[in-house]
């Protein structure tokens, strides 16, 4: 089972609850960080990183003596990585998407594959948890294709039917569609704040057509209003857990603690939301936990 | 002949400078001898998501043209400019076509040497 940890605004807790689930879960999990742009699950598990590896993404390069400035591969390209201008022709290795379209169309091929940096995918152990985790390229524009490179790696080793916990990337665009689509189960974490809610209802519009089971979790519960209880309620989504807005869960977080090794209140929260993740991914089972 | 162009709000020389260049309306190119003109349409830059400074510089490019003369111009935008031979005249917002083009004519317009925008 994988269960993705997202959230339309960013700060509602989403690290807390996947590095606190990786760490309470009975049984072989994975925590992956696939907030590439900055990621910090690491900041909570301090994992022991067994090996790394960069990524790459197959960028035009040419052999301009074999061109022709036919403008075939200026035309298809729909995002100006390469560029025919009268007898000139110019790439921007950063614009690329990758799709090697002009190596295909180019009539003279003068056109190859060469390679731009996306990050650094690492992987290890913290304690009895399997790490994994993206790091994007500083200046690479698009996290979507590293992403993909680091649950590709996670298919792999998910093959003895571990479970893994993905910390996503916040908001509601391509990066945090692409770190949930391929889960199980989906959790919105979010706080009761007028920020909170409004980016909650867009996560909300965001993934259902996902059609996934989704439950939320309501951090920093007691601050701010009931507005998000009352969205919940009406659209008959689950509230799994509650965690409380407490002092003692911000030092712990400060100091890099996993808030669930904090007290054993914490700790029962989130081994009742593993539970009801757990009821959440059966299938065949009704999409409301039965509290709801 | 010798022919600039102008990123512009319309197609006229009275028409406002366009401070951007990828995005602009359009560009009006002018013949510096006649003040004849004509107008490039740069829709299709507006409308894409990336890459509009390297589509427009593809336009303007094929006009033909020796010089740009604009507001702001990105990296991307500027390289592409420049391996195509444009001299590239920024910081021109604020003024109509024609006072751009007259700056220019009376030498009061500096050349470039570097993109004044970062890039996106």
């Amino acid at each position: 089972m994988i269960v993705s940890v997202a959230s339309g605004k960013g700060g509602t807790g989403k690290t807390t609850v996947a590095a606190s689930l990786a760490t309470i879960w009975d049984g072989p999990v994975l925590g992956v960080d696939l907030d590439v742009e900055e990621p910090n699950l690491h900041l909570f598990l301090h994992p022991t990183i067994a090996g790394s590896e960069m990524a790459h993404m197959m960028v035009p390069t040419l052999e301009e003596s074999r061109c022709t400035y036919c403008g075939a591969c200026s035309e298809l390209c729909q995002f100006k990585a390469i560029s025919v201008i009268g007898q000139l022709i110019l790439t921007f290795p950063e614009m690329c998407h990758g799709c090697g379209g002009c190596i295909a169309v180019c009539p003279e091929k003068a056109i190859s594959p060469g390679q731009r940096e996306l990050g650094e995918i690492s992987w290890g152990v913290a304690g009895g948890v399997g790490f994994l985790a993206g790091r994007l390229r500083v200046g690479e524009a698009m996290s979507p294709p590293l992403m993909r490179r680091v649950k590709a790696r996670l298919d792999q080793m998910l093959a003895n039917g571990e479970d893994a916990i993905i910390d996503a990337p916040p908001g509601v665009s391509c990066p945090a569609v692409n770190a949930v689509m391929d889960s199980d189960v989906i959790l919105l974490v979010t706080e009761p704040t007028p920020f909170g809610v409004y980016d909650f209802q867009l996560a909300w519009e965001a993934f259902t057509p996902l059609k996934k089971p989704m439950g939320a979790v309501i951090n920093r519960a007691g601050l701010g209003n009931d507005a998000i209880y009352r969205f919940c309620q009406e659209k008959g989504l689950a509230i799994l857990a509650e965690i409380p807005y407490d002092r003692a869960i911000a030092e712990a977080y400060a100091r890099g603690r996993v808030i669930a090794t904090v007290s054993p209140g914490l700790k029962a929260i989130f081994v009742s939301l593993r539970d009801q993740i757990r009821d959440l991914a059966k299938p065949g089972q009704p999409r409301k936990a039965a509290h709801a | 002949m010798n022919r600039i162009a102008v990123t512009s709000e319309g197609p006229s020389l009275d028409d406002q400078v366009d401070p951007r260049f990828g995005r602009a309306a359009g560009f009006v190119v002018v013949d510096l001898e006649t003040m004849d003109t004509q107008y490039i349409d740069n829709g299709q830059s507006q409308v894409m998501a990336q890459g509009a400074g390297i589509q427009a510089a593809e336009l303007v490019a094929r006009a033909g043209v020796s010089c740009l003369l604009t507001g702001y111009v990105g990296p991307k935008a500027f390289q592409a400019l420049s391996a195509a031979g444009i001299k590239v005249g920024q910081n021109l917002e604020g003024l109509t076509v024609r006072q751009a083009v007259e700056r220019f004519k009376s030498d009061q317009v500096e050349i470039a040497q570097a993109a004044n925008r970062p890039g996106r």
